[in-house]
């Protein structure tokens, strides 16, 4: 790190610094791969993380999924309403939330309150040696504590997006019925008639790509803190705002490749 | 009285051991920060059984040589061979296996804060598959005995005094049966009483286990209590090397000061 931030000069210093940000990201991913098909897996030490994610998260993305679906009923039922299409009411949000804003602001919910867990507590274990510990006990704390973490952020924000889409479809229905009378089942099969294998797809590949991504940042930027005390602040922050930017090119990148592909 | 006589042994007998009897040997080890030239070529032989003591002002750079020693950071230049083993040519997994007889103890104790003091001990055995469970609850238990804390078993990190958080580390630190000791400022932050006791921690984990140990510290009553031999650090290298005895009646009048 020392070495490649003295040699390149010529650039501006925050161009190369975003540089050797991709760098150390890229090769943080990398030894991720090389050690996570090493035993001995951790497999009691990756439920312990799964569960603490999906504890963290399930109340914030509860309530954000139930307003979400229902936000977004009320303020298309006008819109359709003027072109008498209001049975197309479900589908239409069914599509929106699957698609689309279910993924991406449940991806933002656990990027912002995983992602600075993650990068606060790592960064803290680094900065009080503990990390250093870990190694020169002859142990790998690569495996321990970030293998496990990403891999428990990349199982339980797909089932977190499941989960705030049926939220928010539950959301929808009550939405609906605000002004309506729709029976339950009316409404999931109006709203399920619309969804495609094209639309649940890929947006459910995507989440995986979130869940990943939020996983390996927090943990890269808690892992590799070396500035003491402010360092685990900064830590925190810089894992929420690169996550979640992250969030946004990964959902930006799956759009071109679906519609390329399907 | 008695310690001495035997530290004096100690030290005479590893005078004439050959270069592989040898548990640490640096020679030309350099390390910079940018511009920051912190060591400037060290050359340290540790023989087995022996305790060594390095002195130096804060920021001299003492922390850094341990950390040298055992790859938590990366030498510029020189040799650095612990245990037989060049040490900056090592692959990954020899690395882990050399360190594993190497103990650590952190200026800070460095417990790992979520864990209980019992899952912290347990921590550095999880990788040893040849023991059982019960095994292992014996040597924690055993272990807390010999620094005096069984009573700690079930505590935080965060409940422990900074005396007991050092001893805590001590029993980390040994739980692995390690050939040597690196003692990072074992005793600073502790009452002159409680030092006391931590350095006779050290002699008498260094008996049971027959260890060597190398301890930094700029505590002279602990170097005073520990030491077979002192070597003193200014600027990035040794300046000065001798017994306690030897450096306290020292020409240099630097040496001098840290004994006054
Ligand atoms: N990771 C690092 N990056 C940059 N500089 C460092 C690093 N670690 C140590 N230094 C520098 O090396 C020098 C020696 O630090 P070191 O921690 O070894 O001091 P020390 O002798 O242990 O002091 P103390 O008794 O206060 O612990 C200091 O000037 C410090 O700024
Ligand atoms: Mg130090």
């Amino acid at each position: 790190m020392d070495s490649s931030s003295t040699k390149i000069t010529f650039l501006p210093a925050s161009i190369r610094d975003f540089f050797l940000e991709v760098d150390g990201i890229s090769r943080f991913t990398g030894q991720f791969f090389k050690t996570v098909f090493k035993r001995p897996f951790e497999f009691s030490e990756v439920a312990k993380q799964s569960f603490i994610v999906g504890y963290k998260s399930l109340g914030l993305v509860t309530v954000t999924g139930f307003i979400m679906g229902l936000v977004l009923t009320i303020q298309s039922r006008p819109t359709l309403a003027r072109f008498g299409a209001e049975s197309w009411l479900p589908g239409m949000v069914a599509i929106s939330i699957i698609r689309e804003i279910g993924p991406v602001i449940t991806a933002l919910i656990c990027a912002g309150k995983v992602g600075s867990g993650i990068g606060a507590e790592l960064a803290s274990m680094k900065v009080t040696e503990q990390i250093d510990a870990m190694e020169v006990a002859g142990t790998n704390p690569f495996r321990y504590l970030v293998v496990t973490r990403v891999l428990a952020t990349l199982l339980m924000i797909p089932l977190l997006v499941i989960f705030a889409d049926t939220v928010g479809l539950i959301g929808s229905y009550i939405g609906v019925n605000i002004m309506g009378d729709v029976g339950l089942r009316l409404y999931f099969s109006q709203a399920i008639e619309h969804l495609d294998f094209v639309d649940v797809f890929p947006a459910f590949i995507k989440t995986f790509f979130f869940g990943f991504a939020i996983g390996i940042i927090a943990c890269y930027k808690g892992y590799t803190c070396n500035k003491g005390t402010e360092g685990v602040g900064l830590a925190a922050n810089s894992a929420v705002v690169i996550g979640s930017l992250c969030v946004f090119i990964i959902d930006l990148i799956a759009v071109q490749l679906a519609s390329f592909f399907m | 009285m008695e310690t001495v006589v035997e530290n004096m042994e100690a030290q005479n007998a590893a005078v004439g051991k050959k270069e592989n009897d040898l548990i640490v040997l640096t020679e030309g080890l350099c390390k910079s920060f940018g511009d920051n030239h912190v060591l400037k070529g060290i050359n340290l032989q540790i023989a087995r059984g022996e305790n060594v003591v390095v002195l130096g002002k804060s920021g001299s750079g003492k922390s850094v040589l341990i950390k040298c020693l055992v790859r938590l950071l990366s030498i510029d230049a020189g040799k650095v061979i612990v245990l037989g083993h060049d040490i900056p040519a090592l692959g990954e997994e020899e690395l882990n296996d050399v360190r594993k007889k190497i103990g650590f103890l952190f200026q800070s104790a460095a417990l790992y804060d979520s864990m209980t003091v019992r899952e912290n001990l347990e921590f550095p055995l999880r990788e040893m598959k040849n023991q059982s469970k019960d095994e292992k609850e014996k040597q924690v238990i055993e272990d807390l005995k010999s620094v005096g804390l069984e009573e700690a078993i079930g505590l935080m990190p965060s409940e422990l005094s900074g005396g007991m958080r050092k001893r805590i580390g001590l029993a980390r630190t040994m739980i692995l049966k390690p050939e040597i000791i690196l003692y990072d400022e074992p005793t600073t932050g502790l009452d002159p009483i409680t030092s006391k006791e931590i350095s006779r921690l050290i002699i008498s984990v260094q008996q049971e286990l027959k260890t060597t140990s190398l301890i930094i510290t700029h505590d002279i009553e602990c170097a005073k209590i520990t030491a077979n031999r002192i070597l003193v650090l200014k600027d990035g290298v040794f300046v000065a090397e001798g017994t306690f005895k030897e450096l306290e009646k020292s020409e240099d009048k630097w040496v001098r000061s840290f004994f006054e």
